[in-house]
This record gives structure tokens, C-alpha cells and sequence, in this order.
């Protein structure tokens, strides 16, 4: 800063300062606000695990419970339903499931701790709608002649197959959500916790 | 005699005002000595009407703040309190039928004068020096409108509501690095849920529609501190009489205050037999999947935006493929941004020698039809469902719609225009 002869320097340097610190203590006054919208510690506490019986669930049909508010579908996939994932395996853009969206023991081929039983968090990837279910296969499931069941999106139209695993070139990036669960009976898992030896 | 003393006294009234508060001179300055030029036409009536629709919005607001509850909770019969608070008000409050239908039927009649407004702006120039702060401060008040829209249409929690909200919020998470943590921000929980429903209700009526009305205000000052465009884009200043007046300006009032009434009365015939016969308007107002309450566990078998917001969403769906490394769900998001923000550079993308539709060449007149067309189909394929053939046919749409823009300083500055005329033309 020049300082000429009409200024009083030391004015001047006092109203910068006394500005400039006047304007960190206005930053700061945002940070509570900003802080504010951020989950209450009531929203942080409300993710307990929850309990799901799925004993009456025939092959071919799923159901879905709640968990943080999200929709968990637990599928009875049928043999033909899991010979699928064979079919599918070149059209999806992740079949090994190396990107990390499920707990280590669902890195398999099926996705799932017992093979026919897949636990995924039915919230499409892309912008967190629901994926309705298309189970039909073939021209009939309105999607194409090649349909091997799985899942179709309503909001983007991103596919997925019956491990969850995205098709290619669809908006959604990555596969469905596998959530930590485990089994506490032959028909009966806990979602949202996996302590070994429960 | 007691007339003239009638009249001293109000006279001496508005002298001790004046001398206080500039209200003789505002007025001049604002209406009785503000000079438009002459020839305006059917074009010209948007802008009243904007401000007609955004008087309309507030009352009405108002009245139904009185009556709606931002409660995501269930109530005894397990239905979300804000649900049934706007049931509450269509069937119980004296009235609240119609206060609710003004209000969401004016939501949609907002952005149907605020594009034909705009449109009036592309077609005349009017975004072109000296008015690009008008230009600038109004498409600001385009993108606050679709914020007021976006954050209002979560408040009745329904189905669309929900998921419609749940989608927008996540555009958010696109973002590489920080758009997680920006997401859950914005939502205030893990999912769009009653910290969300809060907060939404506060920026709907209190954070934007002050912003909105500043907005406002600064359009207007800006454009009557450089003075209205018309229909030839000349500029009337330039020819002034011995008074100073412009040859070809009137004072808005009388003359545009009494023929914008003329607009106001045909825009109430028309809103109120929208509001009265038909206020869902087959589904594109209200639509029908809004009539359930929202439900986290199950997204509807189609859903899709208001219509105003389909074009740009439309844009969104068409990008399905990585770039750089990063995914197509960023760059859709990128493309719907830069869709809706791109009418800002306009006054520095159009190089024509001429400001309007008028006198311009066939090369702009091909590109803006071209754009209009492309603007309409994807609006229109943005509340159908997916397919990859619509898919295909919306990212040739959105190739024409950013053509318009991003190609206008080469064909604008070659094309064949017409010489402007001397003075303003009356067609």
C-alpha cells in the first residue's frame, strides 16, 4: 500500500487490520450455521441394525425392510435365476465386483454370503432411486429379446442384473449396495452388522 | 372553493412527503416520465405479467403457510403430517382448495410467462450492450425460480416429491471428491427425510423469495436506468426532440400501465379457467403419483419432473458416457448445469451487427428455430420414460440446443442482415 502525504498511515493500517480481523470474525460467524445443517446427532444415532425373517420367501420372489431408510431387498434367487449371472457376466461393467460396494465375504460370483439369497440396498447408484423389479425374462420384460432378469431403474433407465451388477453404458457407475449382514438363523439376518460368531 | 382548499391541502400533504421520501420524482422517474419506445407488441407483456405471477405466488403463499406443516413424521392414521396437512387444506380450510391451486397452478404460469419473457429477450436482442446486467440479473432470477420451485414441490410429500427431490439432492454426490459430504449436507440426514422437509420449507419461503424480490428490484432499476429494447432492437435514445424526450418514447404511464392491463385481464381469464376446470392440467402441473404419500422403500414405476424442468433433464439422461476418466453421472450433471447457465453469455456470444429477429440473417433465424424445436422435444422427452431410442434422439437435441450457443459468434457475425431503420417501426 502507498502511502501518500494527504493519508494517515498509521489511520490507515489500523482500519486494515481492524477490517480484516472484523472479516475473520465474520467467516467464523458462518461456520455454526454452516455446521447446523449437517445430521443432527439424533439422525447420526438412528442407524441401528434391524432384523429381517425372510422363512416364507419362495424362490423367484423378494422382499424388502427397512434400514436408514433405505429399502434392503433380500431375493430367493431360483437356479435359473443364478445360472443368469453366467449370461451377464460380459455385459456388466464390473462382473468381479472389484469396486468396494460390499462387505469382503460378498466379493463372489453371486454376490451374496448364501448363493441363492442376495442382500443388496435396493437405491440405484446414479441419482438413488429405487430399481423396480424385472424378473420376466426375454421380450417379454419390455426391456430387450436378451433379458436376463435383474432390475430396471424407472428414473434413468440404468439396468442391473439379479447379483445387483450394473450393465454398460448406463448412467448408473457402480453395482447395487451390499450391506454388512449377517445370518442369525437358517431364514433369519441382521442388516447393518456382521460380527463374526454371533 | 372548498375544492381548491381540498386540493391545497392534498397538495401540501405530498409536499411534506416529498420533502421526506423522493415519491413525486420515483413516480416520474419510474412511470409517468419513464419513456418506452412505441412499438411494443404482444412480446411486451410478459414482464408485467412475471411480476403479476409473483404477487400472486407471495399472497397466496402466505395464506397457505398458515395452514401447512413441514412434518415428515405419521401421524395416528400413518400418514406423513405435511401430506395431510395439504389434504387438510384442499378439504378442510374454508377455501384452501382454492388458495392451494392459485399457488401450484401459478407455480407452473410462472415459468410459462418467465420463458415466453426470455424468449421476447433472444428474439429482439435485448440481452445486447447496454443491457447485459439486465440480461445477467433476470437469468438470476430464472435460476432462483427454479430453486423456489424445486425446494416447494418436496413440501406436500408425496411420491414425486420425495423422489424428485431424492434424485436432484444426489446430482449433488456427482461432484468427484467433495459431492458425498455435499449431498448429505444439503439433505441434513442420510436420506431425504424430515431434516430435509425443514429445510427446504425455510429456503422455499423466507431464503429465496427475499433473494427472488432483490432480484427483482435490481432487474427493473437496471433496465430503467439504460432504458427498454423494442421490437426493431434500435435504440430510441438516440433520436431525442428538443425536450429531450425521445421521438419515439411514451410515458409508460398512461400508455404500457393501462395495455398492460389489457394483458393482466387476458392472463386472468386464462389462469382462472386453468385454476377452476383443470388445475392438475392432465398431470403436467400436479402430477398424479403426488397424490400418494412419499414412500422411502418404493420409487414409482415413472417418475419425472414438473414440466418446466424437463428440457434441462432431458439434457441430463442424454450424457451416458465417461469422459476423462470420471463418470457419465458427472458430466449429465455438468451438461444440465451448463444447459440452464449458458443464457448468461449470451450478450458476449451474439456478435451480429444487429440486435433483432427483424433484421437478421437466415443463418440466425435457422439456428434459434433449430434451438426452439430441439428445446420442445426435449422438454417433451423429458417426462417419458427411457428408452434407447429416445435417449439418441435427445443427445442430437441437446447437440443442437448447445450448437445455438457455442457456434452463435460464428454464424452471428457472418450472417447476411438487413440494415437496421432510423426510427422504431409500428408493424
Amino acid at each position: 500500500m502507498s502511502c501518500d502525504e494527504k493519508v494517515d498511515c498509521g489511520r490507515r493500517r489500523l482500519l486494515l487490520a481492524t477490517a480484516t480481523l472484523g472479516g475473520v470474525a465474520g467467516v467464523a460467524t458462518a461456520v455454526p450455521f454452516v455446521a447446523s445443517m449437517l445430521p443432527s446427532e439424533r439422525a447420526k444415532a438412528a442407524g441401528a441394525p434391524v432384523e429381517a425373517d425372510f422363512s416364507k420367501l419362495l424362490p423367484g420372489q423378494m422382499m424388502a425392510v427397512e434400514w436408514r431408510g433405505k429399502p434392503v431387498w433380500i431375493i430367493n434367487r431360483t437356479p435359473e435365476m443364478l445360472a443368469s449371472l453366467k449370461k451377464t457376466d460380459a455385459k456388466v461393467s464390473d462382473p468381479d465386483s472389484l469396486k468396494l460396494m460390499q462387505p469382503e465375504y460378498c466379493r463372489n460370483e453371486t454376490r451374496s454370503i448364501k448363493p441363492e439369497i442376495l442382500v443388496a440396498v435396493g437405491i440405484c447408484t446414479h441419482l438413488g432411486c429405487s430399481p423396480t423389479e424385472k424378473f420376466k425374462t426375454g421380450a417379454e420384460s419390455g426391456i430387450d429379446p436378451d433379458w436376463a432378469g435383474g432390475f430396471l431403474c424407472p428414473c434413468h433407465g440404468s439396468t442391473f442384473d439379479l447379483a445387483g451388477r450394473v450393465y454398460k453404458g448406463k448412467p448408473a457407475p457402480d453395482n447395487l449396495e451390499i450391506p454388512p449382514h449377517m445370518y442369525l438363523g437358517d431364514a433369519k439376518i441382521l442388516i447393518g452388522e456382521d460380527k463374526k460368531g454371533a | 372553493m372548498s375544492e381548491t382548499i381540498a386540493k391545497t391541502k392534498a397538495q401540501s400533504l405530498l409536499d411534506w412527503i416529498d420533502e421526506r421520501f423522493p415519491l413525486t420524482s420515483g413516480w416520474k422517474a419510474h412511470l409517468s416520465e419513464y419513456y418506452a419506445p412505441k412499438n411494443f407488441n404482444f412480446w411486451y407483456f410478459f414482464g408485467s405479467l412475471a411480476l403479476l405471477v409473483l404477487v400472486v405466488q407471495i399472497i397466496t403463499g402466505i395464506f397457505l403457510v398458515m395452514h401447512f406443516k413441514p412434518d415428515a413424521s405419521l401421524n395416528a392414521s400413518g400418514i406423513p403430517v405435511a401430506f395431510a396437512s395439504v389434504e387438510y387444506i384442499m378439504r378442510d380450510v374454508p377455501w384452501g382448495w382454492l388458495i392451494r391451486y392459485m399457488h401450484s397452478t401459478g407455480a407452473s404460469a410462472f415459468f410459462i410467462v418467465v420463458y415466453m419473457h426470455m424468449f421476447r429477450g433472444m428474439l429482439y436482442g435485448s440481452y445486447r450492450k447496454p443491457r447485459e446486467l439486465i440480461w445477467i440479473f433476470g437469468m438470476m432470477i430464472f435460476l432462483c425460480l427454479m430453486a423456489e420451485a424445486f425446494f416447494g414441490y418436496l413440501l406436500p410429500w408425496g411420491q414425486m416429491s420425495y423422489w424428485g427431490a431424492q434424485v436432484i439432492v444426489n446430482l449433488f454426490s456427482a461432484i468427484p471428491f467433495v459431492g458425498p459430504d455435499l449431498s448429505l449436507w444439503l439433505r441434513g440426514d442420510y436420506v431425504v427425510g424430515d431434516a430435509t422437509l425443514n429445510r427446504f420449507f425455510a429456503f422455499h419461503v423466507i431464503a429465496v423469495p427475499l433473494v427472488l424480490v432483490g432480484l427483482v428490484v435490481a432487474h427493473i432499476i437496471a433496465l430503467h436506468e439504460v432504458g427498454s429494447n423494442n421490437p426493431d432492437g434500435i435504440e430510441i435514445k438516440k433520436k431525442k426532440g428538443p425536450d429531450g424526450i425521445p421521438l419515439d418514447g411514451i410515458p409508460f404511464h398512461p400508455y404500457y400501465s393501462v395495455k398492460d392491463i389489457v394483458g393482466v385481464v387476458v392472463f386472468l381469464i386464462v389462469f382462472s379457467i386453468i385454476i377452476f376446470f383443470a388445475p392438475e392440467a392432465g398431470g403436467y402441473f400436479i402430477e398424479a403419483n403426488n397424490f400418494f404419500p412419499a414412500d422411502p422403500l418404493q420409487t414409482p414405476p415413472h417418475i419425472a419432473p414438473v414440466w418446466y424442468f424437463t428440457p434441462f433433464y432431458s439434457i441430463l439422461r442424454a450424457v451416458t458416457y465417461p469422459l476423462f476418466g470420471v463418470d457419465a453421472k458427472f458430466w449429465g450433471v455438468v451438461a444440465m448445469g451448463a444447459s440452464a447457465i449458458i443464457f448468461v453469455f449470451l450478450p458476449w456470444l451474439d456478435r451480429s451487427p444487429v440486435k433483432s429477429i427483424r433484421y437478421r440473417g437466415p443463418l440466425y433465424k435457422g439456428f434459434l428455430a433449430a434451438f426452439l424445436v430441439s428445446f420442445f422435444i426435449l422438454g417433451y422427452l423429458g417426462v417419458l420414460p427411457p428408452t434407447p431410442d429416445r435417449t439418441l434422439v435427445s443427445q442430437i437435441c441437446a447437440l443442437v440446443y448447445f450448437a445455438f450457443f457455442l457456434l452463435m459468434p460464428i454464424y452471428s457475425s457472418i450472417d447476411k442482415c438487413k440494415p437496421e431503420p432510423d426510427r422504431v417501426t409500428c408493424k
